[in-house]
């Protein structure tokens, strides 16, 4: 069973539907106990970085997130704004973020495109990973992000993507994975991907 | 880098898609679930869904067919039309689509675009806007008025002020549909496509006229437009000849446009 942080992000239930699609059994849950039984963890995104830490604080997910991706090691994957909260801090909103990785969130520089980025873009991957398996060197995902994520470990990096400048677009450590597009909308490839966690 | 997108549109009306010429005459096509996922096979980019009513007379969104084809399309999604508030946005979001689209609504009350900003994220609000070509004047110095109701009210609204009005109040993308070209399959209006999306730094779909591949690749090529919406070239049966969208990818890439490959 797959357990989708439920906090009210917009795609919650998009992602649920995906995977009901491919036929994983998947739950959309806040409750402690729920989670504690699933295998994998996702946690969904969309909106503003701030408004997603004050939702995880208010619903007292923090440390049960934190439970099931450091201490249990269970496959995590988040997406979207579920990618940058994962990182130090974010220019949107001014948020301190979970800092579970170094570096920080900043906005895309309206001098050289426009924002938000919404389409199809292509990531390019960096290494070879189990989540990656059938999956080309450099695919289309989409995109709806006006912020992107700056780590400061460059080994992080699953993927780089280019929207005006360079942009690490997925990263992977260990039992987590993070992505900047939305898999659960990025047609069969997403769903390619979606499929290979939940058999991680 | 980011690609163009071919954005499929569709009207519904009690559950099927409907086409109609110049906002009057509608014609039905098929169940509004069997069209979704026939055009998600097909590797179109994105859906939009106009007037998802439950019935003309009672104006309520059909929110079980949103959740029927959010749950078969995995490509992003928008709703527009019959959305009178923040409750209806919250149903429709619910129910799986990504995006709303507002029009008339958002004329009557320009604030629901700030409310729908904050509540949703800005990526969630489509400012569709109905623009039809008139005398230049000090009220309207672009040359194109905003209709409302079906192109049947005017405002006296200019479509270039309201469309920097709308990324200031918070719009995530902005839809310019051509009252003018609309239902006639003669190619975008490059005009005020290009106006607007000269005038905002947000993405601009160009809606209105597309009858053949060449209309997209004018609209990408001559203006700053992100999309293009697509309809009776798919699928209305009064066209002479309807267009499988990997036909129409393929032309676009041939002709240097960034487009995302159709993939065999």
């Amino acid at each position: 069973m797959i357990g989708i942080i439920d906090y009210k992000a917009g795609n919650g239930p998009s992602v649920k539907s995906a995977l009901s699609h491919l036929g994983i059994d998947a739950v959309l849950s806040a409750d402690k106990k729920i989670l504690s039984e699933c295998s994998h963890i996702i946690l969904p995104g969309v909106g503003s970085a701030g408004a997603t830490m004050d939702s995880l604080r208010e619903l007292d997910l923090i440390d049960t997130i934190s439970e099931h991706a450091l201490v249990n090691k269970k496959p995590f994957m988040g997406i979207c704004v579920g990618l940058q909260v994962l990182f130090e801090k974010s220019e949107e909103d001014d948020a301190t973020c979970l800092g579970w990785f170094k570096g920080d969130v900043v906005r895309f520089d309206e001098k050289d495109v426009r924002v938000p980025q919404i389409g199809w873009n292509s990531a390019k991957f960096t290494r070879d990973n189990a989540i990656l398996d059938g999956i080309g060197e450099e695919e289309y995902f989409y995109f709806v992000n006006s912020y992107y994520i700056r780590p400061k470990d460059s080994e992080i990096a699953l993927a780089y993507t280019n929207y005006g400048k360079q942009f690490c677009s997925m990263i992977n450590k260990d039992n987590i994975y993070a992505s900047q597009f939305h898999v659960e909308k990025s047609g069969e490839i997403g769903l390619k991907l979606l499929k290979n966690f939940a058999s991680l | 880098m980011l690609t163009k997108r071919l954005i499929a549109c569709f009207d519904i009306r009690d559950k099927m898609v409907t086409k109609a010429h110049k906002f009057q005459n509608n014609i039905d096509i098929d169940r509004a679930e069997t069209v979704a996922k026939k055009i998600y096979a097909d590797q179109i980019d994105e859906i939009i869904f106009f007037d998802i009513l439950a019935s003309a007379e009672k104006r309520k969104i059909d929110i079980d067919t949103v959740k029927m084809v959010a749950e078969n399309v995995f490509v992003p999604f928008t709703v527009g039309g019959g959305i009178r508030n923040l409750d209806d946005m919250y149903e429709v979001l619910k129910a799986g689509a990504e995006k709303i689209s507002i029009d008339s609504m958002a004329v009557r009350n320009p604030q629901i675009i700030n409310d729908g900003a904050r509540a949703f994220g800005r990526q969630c609000i489509v400012l569709s806007m109905q623009v039809k070509k008139v005398d230049k004047s000090e009220k309207i110095p672009s040359g194109y008025e905003i209709a409302i109701d079906g192109a049947r009210v005017f405002t006296g609204m200019d479509a270039v002020e309201w469309a920097k009005r709308g990324e200031a109040l918070g719009a995530g993308e902005i839809c310019v549909n051509s009252i003018d070209n609309d239902g006639t399959h003669q190619g975008y209006d490059i005009e005020i496509t290009k106006m607007i999306s000269d005038a905002v730094n947000i993405p601009v779909i160009a809606s209105g006229g597309a009858g053949k591949p060449e209309h997209l690749l004018e609209v990408f090529s001559k203006t700053g437009a992100s999309a293009g919406i697509i309809s009776s070239m798919l699928y209305s049966p009064k066209m002479p000849r309807n267009y499988h969208v990997k036909e129409i990818k393929d032309y676009l890439i041939a002709n240097g446009q960034p487009i995302r490959p159709y993939i065999l």
